[in-house]
């Protein structure tokens, strides 16, 4: 044991810890102070919320410039006993977890009123998940991760029931708690057996032990259990088919926003989960893990794409393409993870994360805008004629559409092209081919969309009216969408730094 | 060797309690049959030298998880099971995949050539030393640990508490519904779940 | 170490004999002789109305899951107490946080009248 206690942990450790140390105190501070509040001051907690959110992004900024200060030379900062690690790959992620949480939260603020569910605790649930979001993102160390998952998700089970006098809030709820609860479960016995294996709960000690055990018995029974336990569990947390089925009806019962909030932040924790642990833990059972993932991703962009056709429901409807979103990042795992390993794929997966943080919050946004007291506004019904009754919005559902389908002009063009262009590159032709086919599938369901708002006649016709709130996140994921897409350099290059000295690839070093 | 013997009598004791959790027909004496198995898995674990683990085993699972189970019980006044046939699909897919499931990670795990035996009670870990890991290596995992634990509370609060809005959200209208069941996209919400009562 | 723990498995050995050794002994001495009346539940000799069994209310719930939540924070004093002493100041300062986080949800449930008995 070391001497001193002072020494056990420095100043440093703390500042990579205060992004989340901030959002806490915040979050804390919301349930305090909404017990003081009289019910109409209660637009104070989103204000206090969004304080919390800029303080803690000022935070990460502080970590950004230690990077910036320290040049090329410094490829990560870890903390805590080597359980974190807050390298540029964290602070990729932690930019887009605070940045859905923000335009959740505007888009919560005024729907929440007219759900007469506006309490303090929401908003310090979204603080509460995103923390554990950055636990995602930044544990090193597989106990971390796996606090900061249940942190994440045991948050969002409590706000996708937020509504509790509607029955489809409650019955989502359910269905999402027990399906979450039994995929940690199955998550948690492959780390166990990775544990095992390896004798260490770090990551990087645990790649390091894999790649020694692969190579003297590369067909290890046990290893492929903990792989595949290991994997069902993060497969399920981003929704690959085959272990989507909470994730319709958890979207349609959510509250809107965050339904929107889900499909974002959430999803995107779980990817940075999955990079971690695929490309820092399990990267040396590799050739084990890829036919697994082609499989994966073929059936997800398989199924999400044909069950998205039928769909009456707008949050179903999303819920399907946002399944079949993460089959292309599969892809850009396959890619980045084949024998040849390219950068491309996982730098097109950064971007497709990025993009589509903005466009499908911008969806959400605008059928969270249809919620009135006496129409809930998520059905294709409910967005028919959207031209006549609110114009602007229906030209931005428009852009967010296209975008998600991968027009070029739009940011969603920019996800899918380095994603295509990294499977062209490391020779995955035929995976290419198929996700191009599929994503002319996806522009016929998001045009369904398009043609009831601007062909059909609108069954309500009174106009839709915005807060002000709504209207900035609109505008927020608008110009977002359409500057991504005109000025893609500048996002993709700081994909690229993320990237440029991850840990992750690092440990190619170990094949030769 | 006295150790060998006690474990083995508690796994034996383990697996007939979770055997009987399963036949009983009362929910109430499935519970108690989980809290034998829960006290012979604390058992084992203090056989193997984990005393905090047993320790936590006795006090969070035998105690404070079955608190939380006999009330939840209580408070869907389950009666005796009914028995029915059970699907065909559980008795002819379902029995046989799990037996050759558990066989086969069973054998796996047994016969995996790199798995090294342990002696029982070789592992010491006493609280002292989960202490200074906790406090010491584990330290942001265990601090993030009581935010996880708050969120548990706010969770059962929010979720649980009496509704206080008296504003029911609309509900689908009529033709909406029918033409979501013609769509074959009917969520299952529809269905009321009766409770049964015991006589 | 676990040898420490043979007491306890003999204490264990007992209790669960000597309800065993009563019960077989009691079965072999008592006349048996069973009736209807005699086996019914004893509700102060009236005649019982209902099922024992009613249905609780959802409030007991509530109680029961802030149990095992505060039963899970004690479980981590545990192995701080024991090296108290050895991590001082810092120790101190790591479970205040712990414990403070904790007292501001408490804080909360209380004043939202969650533990009010209505």
């Amino acid at each position: 044991m070391p001497g001193a206690i002072s020494q056990w942990f420095s100043a440093g450790d703390y500042l990579l810890a205060l992004p989340m140390i901030l959002l806490s105190i915040f979050a804390l501070g919301i349930l305090l102070i909404d017990l003081m509040l009289p019910p109409e001051w209660k637009s104070i907690n989103a204000w206090t919320a969004g304080i919390g959110l800029a303080f803690s992004t000022a935070a990460v900024i502080r970590i950004h410039l230690a990077y910036a200060r320290a040049g090329q030379g410094v490829l990560s900062y870890t903390g805590f006993m080597g359980s974190m690690m807050v390298d540029r790959f964290a602070i990729y992620f932690f930019y887009l977890f605070l940045v859905g949480a923000g335009i959740a939260i505007l888009m919560s603020a005024h729907y929440l009123e007219i759900e007469r569910e506006n309490h303090g605790e929401f908003y310090a649930l979204i603080l509460f998940s995103v923390v554990g979001m950055m636990c995602m993102a930044a544990g090193f160390d597989i106990v971390l991760i796996f606090i900061g998952l249940e942190l994440m998700a045991i948050s969002t089970y409590v706000l996708v029931g937020f509504l509790r006098s509607d029955r489809r809030s409650n019955e989502a709820a359910l269905k999402y708690l027990l399906l979450g609860a039994f995929s940690s479960g199955i998550f948690a016995y492959g780390l166990s057996l990775l544990y095992g294996l390896t004798g260490s709960t770090n990551l990087q000690l645990i790649g390091e032990h894999l790649a020694t055990h692969m190579r003297e018995n590369p067909h290890d029974p046990i290893a492929i259990l903990a792989l595949v336990t290991t994997s069902t569990g993060l497969f399920f947390k981003i929704a690959a088919i085959p272990f989507h089925q909470w994730a319709p009806d958890a979207y349609e019962g959510a509250p809107t926003s965050i339904t929107g909030f889900m499909s974002v932040a959430v999803k995107a924790a779980g990817w940075a989960m999955l990079l971690r642990i695929f490309l820092s833990g399990l990267y040396p059972m590799r050739p084990i893990y890829v036919p697994l993932l082609v499989f994966v991703a073929i059936a997800t962009m398989t199924g999400a794409n044909l069950a998205a056709l039928t769909q009456n429901n707008l949050k179903r409807l999303l819920a399907y393409s946002s399944i079949a979103h993460v089959g292309y990042m599969l892809l850009g795992l396959i890619a980045g993870s084949s024998t040849t390993p390219s950068a491309t794929g996982i730098q097109g997966i950064l971007v497709y994360l990025l993009v589509y943080t903005f466009m499908n919050l911008g969806a959400f946004a605008v059928i969270t805008s249809l919620r009135r007291r006496d129409v809930i506004g998520d059905e294709i019904d409910d967005i028919a004629g959207l031209i006549t009754r609110a114009p602007a919005e229906a030209v931005l559902m428009l852009i967010f559409l296209l975008s998600l389908a991968g027009i070029p002009p739009l940011a969603g063009f920019y996800g899918k092209y380095f994603i295509f262009l990294s499977l062209i590159e490391t020779g995955h032709y035929q995976l290419a081919a198929v996700a191009v086919l599929y994503a002319v599938f996806g522009l016929y369901y998001y045009m369904r969309i398009a043609n009831a708002m601007f062909m059909r006649k609108a069954v309500d016709t009174r106009p839709v009216t915005l807060s002000p709130a709504m209207a900035t996140a609109l505008a927020i994921t608008g110009i977002a969408t359409v500057g991504i897409g005109i000025f893609p350099d500048l996002f993709i290059r700081a994909a690229g730094w993320s990237l440029s000295i991850a840990q992750p690839l690092q440990l190619t070093s170990l094949f030769h | 060797m006295l150790h060998l013997i006690l474990f083995s009598v508690f796994a034996v004791i383990a697996v007939a309690g979770a055997l009987n959790l399963l036949v009983q027909r009362h929910p109430i004496s499935s519970a108690l049959s989980l809290i034998v198995v829960m006290g012979s898995l604390a058992v084992e674990y203090l056989l193997l030298g984990a005393e905090f683990v047993a320790a936590i085993q006795v006090i969070i699972y035998a105690g404070a998880i079955m608190v939380l189970f006999v009330f939840v019980i209580m408070l869907l006044n389950a009666g005796v099971e009914e028995r029915t046939k059970g699907s065909k699909v559980a008795l002819i897919l379902g029995f046989p995949a799990m037996l050759v499931g558990g066989l086969l990670v069973a054998w796996v795990l047994l016969r995996a050539p790199n798995v090294g035996s342990v002696n029982v009670g070789a592992m010491y870990g006493p609280p002292k030393a989960i202490g200074w890991l906790l406090f010491h290596d584990f330290l942001l995992p265990f601090e993030v640990t009581s935010v996880l634990v708050l969120i548990a509370i706010m969770g059962a609060v929010v979720l649980a508490s009496p509704v206080r809005s008296r504003f029911s959200r609309p509900q689908p209208e009529p033709e909406r519904q029918a033409l979501k069941a013609a769509a074959g996209t009917e969520p299952a919400h529809e269905e009321t779940v009766t409770a049964r009562r015991s006589s | 170490m676990p040898q420490n723990y043979v007491p306890i498995f003999l204490f264990m050995g007992v209790a669960f004999a000597i309800p065993a050794v009563t019960l077989v002994l009691f079965k072999l001495v008592r006349p048996e002789n069973p009736h209807k009346t005699k086996l019914m539940p004893y509700e102060c000799g009236i005649t019982p109305l209902d099922d024992a069994r009613g249905r609780y209310t959802v409030r007991f719930y509530i109680v029961a899951i802030l149990f095992v939540v505060f039963d899970v924070e004690t479980i981590f004093l545990l192995p701080w107490a024991v090296r108290f002493r050895w991590l001082g100041k810092f120790g101190l300062l790591e479970m205040g946080i712990f414990l403070g986080i904790l007292i501001v949800g408490y804080i909360w449930i209380w004043k939202k009248g969650a533990l009010e008995w209505v």
